[in-house]
């Protein structure tokens, strides 16, 4: 499809006029919920300790936009505070897109990616070339970020992945059980985040390595925040879940389907943080950051999911909680 | 002054391309754009706010008309008229999610909730402004109530009527843009999706539904300056002649 260049510049110049206007009237609003829980420290192996060196050293702790990612972003953030650093937070950044370009442009210091978003979404990788091995898929990314001048610490014990979801009633009615029966079901209604429809791990593998090219055709962007509630309305067919999801295990409501192909690869958690942020920062920052990961194993993560999504504790208060259950603020 | 002014010209050329081409899309993995997906999203922003529309006049004109026909209710009228324009969208959205899921039936309902206002209450006003004196001959005359109604003070009523008609569209349409919040795609998707759109996307839906929130307004008041009564457009223009 082509028009005249020409004509498309007048239109341009035209709506550039009309529109500047409205657009330098609308300022953004930005939501920064600093947590004012620090605590002083007590004597225990895992106990965070307050330097005062780190105060007036400001950090921006960001995540993306849901659930498990705010509980992690929240745990960083108030960990650090905990060791003395000015922290404010920016939990709501949206997809690893926007996240990725808040961090190198320095609107946030640090935010956790899992390691396979980041080979995926960010280095090119094929599905099948992300490493299975935590530490192996960590040091490809520790390379690539560098590259981009950010620095990625060593992954968490948990890993998550995305996987396509459904009601059990459905599954048992429809006799499926992997990916790859979907073949005969391309006319189920799938529901995805927004960036779900780009994203090799998401429909663009399941088109690409399972050949379910029907499937883009009932696909629906969602809020990742409604991926149960589309399933439990008859909305949806097929969600996209994530594994470490609170419902998969406080229930039999729902079943994930086998990734027989291996296209949605599992990933633990880096820690990414701006080379000049982590210069800054020192050597607490890290030490923090790897001594407040160690007890978020799979169980763990879950549990803290399942206290923000199924009893609908506050992601500040999960996060609370975790820090002193384990030991690391009183 | 002239860097910035190349600067925005050159995103709104890109938003162009956008609109005319497709393209990769942020994170690869498909192609985005392109005249074939602005139609298809126009199209459903169109059609999702005509529905709307359809349903909010339907209930909202039969009940503006009766009560300002009888000259009661007007704080029904009123309070339901500010009450709707209070209504925050994205909240209602967000609410019904969980009571009638995502979908067309969602957003119908959000927009819908939207345009009874300003219907309701001008069809009341306009009801409630025919000159009694008018209304008292076609009695006298001995037409039904029905009659005076549907010859004598809907005619006269239908321009401010219009006008509310023509409130709520406009406000409907541009709302739609919000729909891709409860999945339904509009070209609200362009812009609430920079992560897959991109820069140009943003800026090619905020171009758009711009555009089409203006051609609804202006086809909207050419069908309500058609449906003006030329006895009214007489005394009007006489009124402007003698002050």
């Amino acid at each position: 499809m082509s028009t005249n260049p020409r004509l498309r510049a007048a239109f341009a110049a035209i709506a550039a006029l009309t529109i500047a206007l409205v657009i330098a009237a609308c300022g953004d609003d930005e939501e920064d919920s600093g947590d004012s829980s620090s605590s002083s420290t007590e004597a225990s192996s895992a106990a965070i300790e307050e330097n005062p060196d780190n105060s007036g050293i400001s950090l921006t702790i960001g995540s993306k936009n849901f659930t498990e990612q705010i509980v992690l972003g929240e745990i960083y953030a108030q960990a650090l505070e905990a060791a003395g650093y000015d922290i404010s937070t920016d939990l709501s950044l949206g997809s690893e897109q926007i996240a990725l370009k808040a961090l190198e442009e320095g609107e946030i210091s640090a935010y956790p990616e899992y390691t396979s978003t980041a080979l995926t979404s960010f280095f090119e990788f094929a599905p099948e070339d992300v490493p299975g091995d935590a530490q192996a898929a960590f040091e490809e990314t520790e390379d690539d970020f560098a590259d981009l001048g950010l620095v990625a610490y060593p992954p968490t014990p948990f890993s998550s992945a995305n996987a396509v979801g459904l009601l059990t009633e459905t599954a048992d009615e429809l006799g499926i059980t992997s990916i790859s029966d979907l073949s005969d079901h391309q006319d189920l209604a799938l529901y995805g985040s927004p960036e779900c429809r780009q994203r090799i791990d998401c429909l663009a593998g399941l088109e690409q390595y399972y050949g379910l090219d029907g499937l883009r055709e009932n696909f629906t962007p969602v809020d990742i925040g409604t991926r149960y509630e589309v399933l439990d309305k008859g909305d949806a067919d097929l969600s996209i879940l994530f594994t470490t999801d609170a419902q998969l295990f406080t229930s039999d409501e729902y079943t994930t389907l086998e990734d027989d192909m291996s296209v949605l690869p599992a990933g633990n958690i880096i820690f990414v943080a701006s080379q000049e942020a982590a210069d800054e920062a020192g050597a607490d920052f890290q030490e923090t950051i790897e001594s407040v990961q160690e007890n978020l194993s799979l169980e763990v993560m879950q549990e803290l999911n399942a206290r923000v999504d199924v009893d609908r504790e506050n992601p500040a208060d999960a996060a609370a909680e975790y820090l002193s259950e384990f030991g690391y603020i009183e | 002054m002239s860097v910035p002014v190349a600067g925005l010209l050159d995103s709104f050329t890109g938003s162009f391309d956008f609109i005319f081409d497709s393209r990769e899309a942020v994170g690869g993995g498909l192609q985005v754009g392109g005249l074939e997906q602005v139609l298809e999203l126009l199209w459903t922003q169109v059609w999702i706010s005509a529905l709307a529309l359809a349903v909010a006049a339907a209930i909202a004109l039969p009940v503006g008309i009766y009560l300002g026909h009888r000259g009661s209710g007007e704080l029904l009228a009123v309070a339901i008229g500010n009450a709707g324009r209070a209504v925050p969208e994205l909240a209602l959205i967000a609410i019904m999610i969980a009571f009638v899921g995502v979908g067309v039936l969602n957003v119908t309902i959000a927009l819908m909730v939207l345009g009874i206002p300003p219907i309701l209450t001008n069809s009341f006003v306009g009801m409630r402004q025919v000159d009694r004196g008018t209304v008292e001959a076609a009695r006298g005359m001995g037409m039904t109530t029905f009659e005076v109604i549907r010859k004598v003070e809907l005619p006269l009523a239908v321009p401010t009527i219009m006008g509310g008609v023509r409130t709520g569209a406009t406000n409907i349409v541009a709302t739609a843009t919000i729909a891709p919040l409860a999945g339904v795609l509009t070209l609200g998707d362009f812009i609430l999706n920079r992560n897959v759109y991109g820069p140009d996307g943003v800026l090619a839906g905020a171009i758009l539904v711009a555009l089409l929130a203006l051609a609804v307004e202006l086809t909207l008041a050419a069908a309500q300056r058609l449906l003006t009564p030329r006895g009214i457009e007489l005394e009007r223009e006489q009124a402007r002649a003698t002050t």
